[in-house]
């Protein structure tokens, strides 16, 4: 098996479902264009033309409806959006008209459309280029909301994505872009709604969201030189979830940390606690632990952002706080940054 | 201007007031039946102002695929005639377009042509655009009009819409009811412009003002629209003056409300009234008395017959509440 990073699993997907699927299209600001969403769309202009992957004017409303339409009429739209926070602008189509017409068609419209939306802190984004938005979303019926982790995730939930016959929102952290592993070259599906434990442990279980599961596996790294046994959880698919997995890992370890990279007030982090908390209240040895970022908008200076997003370290503070450990002295450690890329493998 | 052609054949004369008078006394049925509270749907009506989608959609013949706004009652049934389903909607029924689920706003018989309807100010616009692109690359030969009021033309996205269509050259046939009002604001308090043609015209659409109240150069207007989109590979707007007789929302009259004046409206449009005039043109067609009241009778009948199966037709049990969410093979 060959490697392939994170960005050229979205392109591997993409590419293989046009060339199964002539109803397959991509588009969006800048996507058949030089910078290619982070490579996401390289080459895919060149081999399947400007009618299946176009750029389209700063119109986030119309150009969503746009998809809607298209889908609701037998194509299936891939729609980039390079940040989420211009996706804000979709949301109108994507809450009142792309989430129910299945339902208020009595089910006889199939909605098969998938939106892309780059998410996540990189290098000085500020507040207007590092937002998360998951919960945004996922409060929504009639929306799959994904936000896979590692590049063989990635490619097996796009292609299933793409194949379904409703809308799909992928998350993809702009730090996961680089990230490296043994992917399949041929197509294959991960089943939307299925979760994956992305190692094992039996002290306290982390429920990791998109990047802060590169941080928790790190901190699970550290903890381990301690005896500290860490179980990284990763749902992939935000709804419909997959609660039972969640569930039966904190039932085993009696102790959860949720590590989200967004806010935590009203965040996906409420909603998994509240879950983990009415399914697991017997089994808690702890209270349920959430993990994300301050409640301020995102700051630009390098210091202040790094008080602002959470990373291994406050993963590792937690478990200690929650086990009741001593902190460990983490000067010796190797912390992620943009400059120094995380490659992989997970 | 009016872009009448006269004398259209009988034939199309005869549709056009068939299908002017199917939507006129499906709402009547409404109006006079709405406090029995068994449609409990609010209710945007179309009454006056069906001569626009009729027009539009009996130009295309069925082969429109129709997005409309809230106000949908006269685009669903000039483009599906199906008194059925759409009683059985307002009336909450499994058997409705819906199965109860989407109400008076949300009619939709994509299998029919109408593909949706929307309760949100111009949401239902970009629709239109992707389905006329779909249209296109499936090469379907279907056309993708759009009807909506002069008050979605305040919103971003219907401008957004309409630059779309132009550059990705799409024959999309935007078709704005403009009674002048959103609600009770009228067009002068919302749009600089004095006419939204001008307007449009500079995004790449072809423009078309129609002030003639007439369902016949609605629908001589909309073939011509039509085939240029599709010749040229351009969208059209066509903006077509008309008037509301009823208010906003409900089956009442709002001239209490005071934002416009009765005797004023009764003389400018009332007394011209487009299901009027396109019976008075029966007769010059040599269509005799005895034989209009026979095909109005038939209409009644079919209206009567509709809701007799949609009142005996079942409410949806208290498990389809959970149906239906998502999409699900048969």
């Amino acid at each position: 098996m060959r490697k392939l990073d994170y960005a050229g699993a979205i392109r591997e997907a993409t590419t293989q479902e046009m060339e199964r699927d002539s109803r397959v299209f991509v588009y969006g600001i800048g996507v058949p264009t030089w910078s290619s969403i982070f490579g996401t769309t390289k080459g895919i202009p060149e081999k399947f033309g400007k009618e299946r992957c176009f750029d389209t004017p700063i119109s986030e409303d119309a150009m969503t409806g746009f998809g809607l339409g298209a889908a609701i009429r037998g194509l299936r739209p891939i729609h980039v959006h390079i940040r989420v926070d211009f996706m804000i602008l979709a949301t109108n189509q994507l809450i009142n008209m792309v989430s129910n017409y299945t339902y208020s068609t009595g089910g006889k419209l199939k909605v098969p459309l998938v939106v892309r939306a780059v998410i996540g802190r990189g290098w000085g984004q500020g507040a207007q280029h590092s937002k998360a938005l998951f919960s945004n979303f996922t409060h929504i019926p009639g929306l799959k909301v994904i936000a896979p982790t590692t590049p063989s995730d990635m490619k097996g939930m796009m292609i299933a994505a793409i194949r379904d016959d409703n809308p799909v929102i992928c998350f993809e952290h702009r730090w996961l872009y680089w990230a490296e592993e043994d992917v399949p070259e041929e197509p294959y599906e991960i089943p939307l709604g299925v979760g994956r434990i992305l190692r094992p442990g039996k002290d306290v279980t982390v429920v990791g969201l998109s990047w802060m599961n590169v941080e928790a596996r790190l901190a699970a790294d550290i903890l381990a030189k301690r005896g500290v046994s860490v179980e990284i959880v990763d749902p992939r698919t935000l709804a419909p979830l997959d609660e039972n997995l969640i569930v039966e890992s904190v039932k085993r370890t009696g102790r959860c940390i949720i590590a989200d990279c967004d806010w935590v007030d009203s965040g996906f982090s409420a909603e998994l606690s509240a879950r983990i908390n009415e399914k697991c209240f017997g089994k808690l040895k702890a209270p349920v632990k959430r993990i994300g970022f301050a409640q301020t908008p995102a700051p630009t200076v390098r210091e202040l952002e790094n008080e602002f997003y959470p990373n291994a370290k406050t993963i590792v503070h937690a478990v200690e706080d929650m086990l009741g450990l001593e902190a460990a002295n983490l000067d010796g450690e190797d912390f992620f940054s943009h400059e120094r890329r995380f490659r992989g493998p997970f | 201007m009016s872009f009448a052609r006269e004398p259209l054949p009988k034939a199309t004369t005869i549709k056009l007031f068939k299908s002017l008078f199917l939507a006129r006394r499906s709402e009547e049925y409404i109006v006079k039946h709405y406090a029995e509270n068994l449609m409990r749907t609010p209710m945007h009506m179309s009454m006056g102002q069906e001569f626009v989608c009729v027009g539009v959609c009996s130009a295309l013949e069925g082969k429109a695929d129709v997005f409309a706004s809230y106000r949908s009652h006269a685009a669903f049934l000039a483009q599906t005639h199906d008194t059925d389903r759409f009683f059985s909607e307002l009336y909450g029924r499994t058997s409705g377009t819906g199965e109860g689920k989407g109400g008076s706003m949300h009619l939709a018989a994509p299998d029919q042509g109408h593909i949706l309807s929307s309760g949100v100010v111009a949401t239902q616009i970009p629709v239109a655009v992707g389905a006329a692109f779909a249209n296109r690359q499936l090469k379907t030969g279907r056309t993708s009009v759009v009807f909506f009021g002069d008050g979605a033309a305040d919103a971003g996205v219907f401008w957004e819409s309409i630059n779309a269509a132009a550059l990705f050259k799409l024959p999309v046939i935007f078709v704005c009811e403009d009674n002048g009002y959103a609600v009770d604001t009228p067009r002068e308090a919302r749009q600089v412009s004095k006419s939204l043609s001008d307007a449009v015209k500079p995004f790449g659409a072809d423009t078309y003002e129609d002030d003639s109240g007439d369902v016949e150069s609605v629908y001589s207007l909309a073939k011509e629209a039509v085939a240029k989109a599709h010749r040229d590979r351009r969208p059209a707007f066509l903006n077509v003056k008309c008037c509301r007789y009823l208010e906003h929302v409900g089956i009442g009259t709002d001239w209490n409300w005071g934002y416009r004046d009765q005797a004023t409206v009764e003389r400018e449009w009332i007394d011209r009234d487009a299901l009027k005039v396109q019976r008075a043109r029966l007769a010059k067609h040599q269509v005799t008395e005895s034989a209009i009241a026979a095909m109005e009778d038939e209409i009644d009948k079919a209206i009567q017959a509709s809701v007799k199966r949609a009142s005996q037709a079942p409410i949806p049990t208290p498990d389809r509440l959970h149906a239906g969410v998502f999409y699900e093979k048969a």
